[in-house]
């Protein structure tokens, strides 16, 4: 059963990243990007990890998508890769690069799986053992992300103001 | 019970497909979805292992992922906004330069 399940949504995930990759309208890929950080979401829950799951439909899903899709619809994209490609040739060199990263991380996978022992049954924890993780040991770069938001906001701020000229 | 190499499996496949991504397209929105992609590829490779592992930990940093890629959409779509402002036009072949 749990078979069944995970194979569907690989070939979702799969599916939706390929339709990212190969879609030429931007606002294609936004959907499509959406679909798989949903399925990604799926398989966090088949991984017990449902505080992972929730904060993935909550963050990339609902904030970050908003966001691209904004700037997709400011910026309107879509004519931009229409016409002829210049670089067609340095581009498709694209294809043997991502092929060669696949088999290398293929054989360290493939090497690594023989010597592994059998995984523990013991379940990772949910939301509380996480929370206790990260005002713990993880105290120190936790308080850190929020100086990196407000950074962000910051220069958000300076960048995306009219120069007045 | 799906043995957790098959994750690890995806997880190598969906990065590999976000390399391409980035490497083969023009637009720098799509170029940023597919560095999301890699991203979550990756998130996803720690959750498998945290869960072989049986400890928590993959999760947490998972969480500091998610963070550090939410301050990154932030600034690079503001930039990429004001590059749009100055150019009119979006093509990641015209940012060959450092200033202008």
């Amino acid at each position: 059963m749990s078979v069944v399940v995970f194979a569907v949504l690989a070939l979702l995930a799969v599916g939706s990243a390929l339709g990212l990759v190969l879609k030429r309208n931007a606002i294609h890929g936004a959907l499509f990007l959406v679909v798989n950080l949903g399925t990604v979401a799926a398989l966090y829950l088949t991984l017990r990890a449902e505080f992972l799951a929730a904060a993935q439909v909550i963050v990339y899903a609902g904030a970050i998508m908003v966001l691209f899709v904004f700037a997709i619809m400011v910026l309107i994209p879509g004519k931009e890769e229409t016409g002829p490609d210049p670089r067609r040739p340095y581009r498709l060199l694209a294809i043997p690069v991502g092929a060669g990263l696949l088999l290398e991380l293929a054989l360290i996978i493939g090497s690594r799986s023989g010597r592994a022992a059998a995984p523990p049954t013991t379940p990772p924890g949910g939301v509380e053992a996480i929370g206790r993780l990260l005002f713990t040991d993880y105290l120190f770069p936790f308080e850190l992300t929020s100086v990196l938001l407000l950074a962000a906001m910051v220069g958000v701020l300076v960048l995306a103001r009219r120069r007045a000229t | 019970m799906v043995p957790d190499i098959w994750y690890l499996a995806l997880s190598a496949l969906l990065f590999s497909i976000g390399v391409v991504g980035v490497i083969v397209r023009r637009n720098p929105l799509v170029i940023f979805m597919s560095i999301e992609l890699m991203l979550n590829a990756v998130n996803l490779s720690f959750v498998a292992f945290g869960h072989r592992l049986g400890s928590p930990d993959g999760q947490a940093l998972v969480f500091f992922v998610m963070a550090v890629a939410a301050a990154e959409v932030a600034v690079g779509l503001a930039i990429i906004v004001a590059i749009f402002r100055l150019r009119h036009r979006l093509s990641i072949d015209d940012l060959s330069v450092m200033r202008w």
